[in-house]
């Protein structure tokens, strides 16, 4: 489903990762962690093709990705501080994958209805983004990057900043509604016990080198 | 004092035995209606061209460092603090004859001049969009120019209606550029306003037309301020910002800085070879003679007229700026009146404010029309609202408790002004002035109206020389134009050096 193989990134002078290798099966849930500056989210940058590996190659479902944008990699990614379009509502936002692929309009109700009922948001469909707590702005975000059903979705730090309650209520929401629509994904995280709660494998990024990591 | 020439257009206007008729002359005469008709589509066009030019270095200065970034930005200001007539007689000198007086160097010119607006509103926008946002999009599976369509485009709508609308407004009150570029084929309201009362003396007519162009003028800043209100909120972060990565980044945003810098270049490198040749068919040859003839009496007196009228205006301005914000900051709120008056300036052409000024103060007791004062007078008018946009800011900034601790110290209120205020705003009352003195220096609109023989400034000597044929003239007035271009550029760096540090803020 996913191979990264001998992925190496330099950046400004100094070695991010080295020679770092992973396969995720086919809805397979697997936890990236270790601390700030080891590269976990420069590494989901890169299965996204948001950044270019020094040296090292990136296959998504038998597809090599060399030399393929972002946008035709079929990967959804679930950014930190979520980056939600400022200028468009709720219902947009979820919906802008489908209106870029000219899916028809009926379709496209009823794809983000359902997917606005999964996380239990129906009647914040015609919200401004900017009226959202932090918890309903991560559930959107979330919905945005599941409803164009990507091969893989990425998710980086999702759950950071939130208070325990809702970090812990959202992960269970998050785990479930991941595992029944049999998603894969990569997910990345500092809290290990975020890693476990979550996800069928937990990777420390300091032993996916073989030839040793160099970090910070 | 200052205000009633503002308002005197409106009043005689309305009252002018004969303005009727002037009206009616003004929606029937075909010449008029033209020059209404192309003061439209220049002003339209020139906007559209300036986005064009714009654009692409905004882009690349809003989104990556590089070497030369903070240069280029400085350079694409430059042309907007020259003299307008500066930037018409650049546009004689770097185009080919064959252009000159077509509405194309006309837009142009515009452009030149606009380019920084564009950079400097929309640049400010898209730095604070988040890269993360166009990153979303990618991985949601757009292609770039679908994220450019869908995502950064309608956030920058705001920031580009804004841009738009100034860009338009400058171009359709543009004067200087279009009585140095436009020849006398390509009439504006405002040239034919200058045409009717001056040159004509068909004084309804012209003042017909003021009215006319102060009612468009309020329609556009109305439809400009109600923008003002429909910002989409963008999160307000800073970017930092990254250095071209790829191959194919490097020579983007070099190619893009370094046409831009052309661009901006061009003319005025042309302005400084033009001043040194003479061009007579088929050759060019090196001479000095326009550089001697501006040491020559005339043209000195010119220099030293603008010198004069410059450092008036800049003091008349100051002190009036620095009045108004204490006024508006200090007292009640009785006083903000003052500062919406003192920004009344800015809703007229500087073209009105001459024409104003000329009706107001030709009649006893105020028969000042041939008194020299009135054209610092007329551009310290011009430099008001800028003064006060730049001093008030500062003046409110000012914590009150501040004075409170100086006189719970024992500081009278004359002591606590001099020891807490004055210091603090010094800075900003070093960057007006320099700006009051640089707005004089290049002011044309309103002197074209006020100037007379014997007391001519630089910019109306410029305008003199480049309209009478003759080569040696236009050397000339492209020396005088190399020494304009000096002198705003030394009050850039005045302004640039007083400019309020954001420690400060």
């Amino acid at each position: 489903m996913l191979d990264l193989a001998g992925i190496t990134i330099n950046y400004e002078g100094r070695t991010i990762l080295d020679n770092a290798c992973l396969s995720v099966a086919r809805g397979e849930i697997v936890s990236l962690v270790g601390p700030s500056g080891s590269g976990k989210t420069t590494l989901l940058r890169v299965i996204a093709g948001l950044e270019l590996p020094s040296r090292g190659t990136v296959v998504i479902d038998n597809k090599l990705m060399t030399g393929i944008p972002t946008h035709k990699r079929d990967v959804g990614l679930v950014f930190q501080d979520n980056q939600l379009f400022p200028h468009l509502s709720v219902f947009d936002n979820i919906a802008y994958s489908l209106r870029i692929k000219r899916v028809s309009k009926a379709l496209q109700i009823e794809k983000v209805n359902e997917m606005l009922s999964l996380i239990g948001m129906e009647d914040l469909a015609r919200r401004d983004v900017g009226q959202l707590s932090g918890g309903e702005a991560k559930r959107i975000a979330v919905a945005r990057a599941l409803v164009a059903d990507p091969f893989i979705l990425l998710l980086d730090e999702p759950l950071t900043g939130l208070d325990a309650e809702l970090h812990d209520r959202l992960l269970d929401d998050m785990g479930a509604l991941l595992r029944a629509r049999r998603t894969t994904v990569v997910h990345v995280t500092h809290d290990h016990n975020e890693a476990t709660r979550l996800s069928d494998r937990v990777v420390d990024v300091r032993t996916l080198g073989q030839s040793g990591v160099q970090l910070q | 004092m200052l205000v009633i020439p503002t308002t005197a257009i409106i009043l005689r206007g309305a009252t002018i035995e004969g303005f009727n008729d002037g009206f009616k002359d003004v929606i029937n005469n075909s010449s008029i209606r033209q020059a209404l008709w192309f003061t439209a589509w220049q002003a339209l066009a020139s906007t559209v061209l300036t986005l064009i030019v714009a654009l692409p270095a905004t882009f690349v200065l809003s989104r990556f460092s590089f070497t030369g970034n903070r240069a280029l930005q400085a350079l694409i200001t430059v042309p907007f603090l020259l003299p307008t007539v500066v930037v018409g007689a650049a546009f004689l000198a770097v185009l080919p004859s064959q252009l000159h007086y077509t509405a194309i160097a006309l837009i142009a010119a515009h452009a030149y001049f606009n380019l920084t607006v564009v950079v400097r509103i929309v640049g400010a926008r898209w730095e604070q969009l988040h890269p993360g946002i166009e990153q979303a999009a990618r991985t949601l599976g757009a292609s770039p120019i679908t994220v450019f369509r869908t995502v950064t485009l309608p956030l920058l709508r705001s920031a580009l209606a804004t841009a738009s609308g100034v860009i338009a407004l400058f171009a359709f009150t543009s004067y200087g550029i279009v009585r140095t570029l436009g020849g006398p084929a390509r009439s504006t309201i405002e040239t034919e306003i200058y045409t009717r009362s001056v040159l004509i003396g068909d004084m309804s007519g012209a003042l017909a037309l003021s009215v006319l162009q102060m009612i468009v003028l309020t329609a556009m800043l109305w439809w400009w301020a109600s923008l003002h209100s429909r910002k989409t909120a963008v999160p307000q972060i800073s970017v930092e910002m990254r250095p071209p990565s790829t191959r194919s980044q490097i020579a983007l945003v070099y190619g893009i800085a370094l046409s831009t810098a052309a661009v901006v270049i061009a003319p005025l490198t042309a302005l400084l070879w033009r001043s040194l040749t003479h061009s007579a068919p088929g050759t060019n040859r090196f001479t000095l003679s326009g550089w001697r003839a501006v040491a020559s009496s005339t043209t000195f007196s010119a220099i030293s007229t603008s010198a004069q009228f410059a450092l008036c205006a800049m003091v008349i301005a100051t002190v009036l700026g620095l009045m108004v914000s204490l006024g508006v900051a200090y007292g009640s709120s009785r006083f903000v009146w003052l500062e919406r008056i003192s920004i009344l300036p800015l809703t007229v052409s500087a073209v009105t404010i001459g024409l104003g000024l000329l009706i107001t103060y030709d009649t006893a007791p105020y028969d000042f029309r041939s008194a020299w004062i009135i054209t610092p007078l007329a551009h310290s008018l011009i430099a008001l609202p800028l003064v006060v946009r730049i001093v008030l800011p500062v003046v409110q900034q000012i914590p009150r408790s501040l004075q409170s601790v100086a006189s719970t110290l024992g500081a009278t209120p004359l002591q606590t002004w001099l020891t807490v205020d004055r210091p603090l705003i010094s800075r900003a009352l070093g960057a007006s002035a320099a700006l009051a003195f640089a707005v004089s220096i290049g002011e044309f609109g309103a002197t074209s109206f006020l100037t007379r023989r014997g007391s001519e400034t630089l910019p109306v000597t410029i305008s003199r020389l480049l309209s009478r044929p003759g080569d040696t003239l236009r050397t000339q007035a492209y020396a005088l134009c190399v020494i304009i271009v000096v002198i705003s550029m030394i009050a850039i760096f005045l302004i640039d050096m007083f400019r309020p540090s954001r420690k400060a803020k």
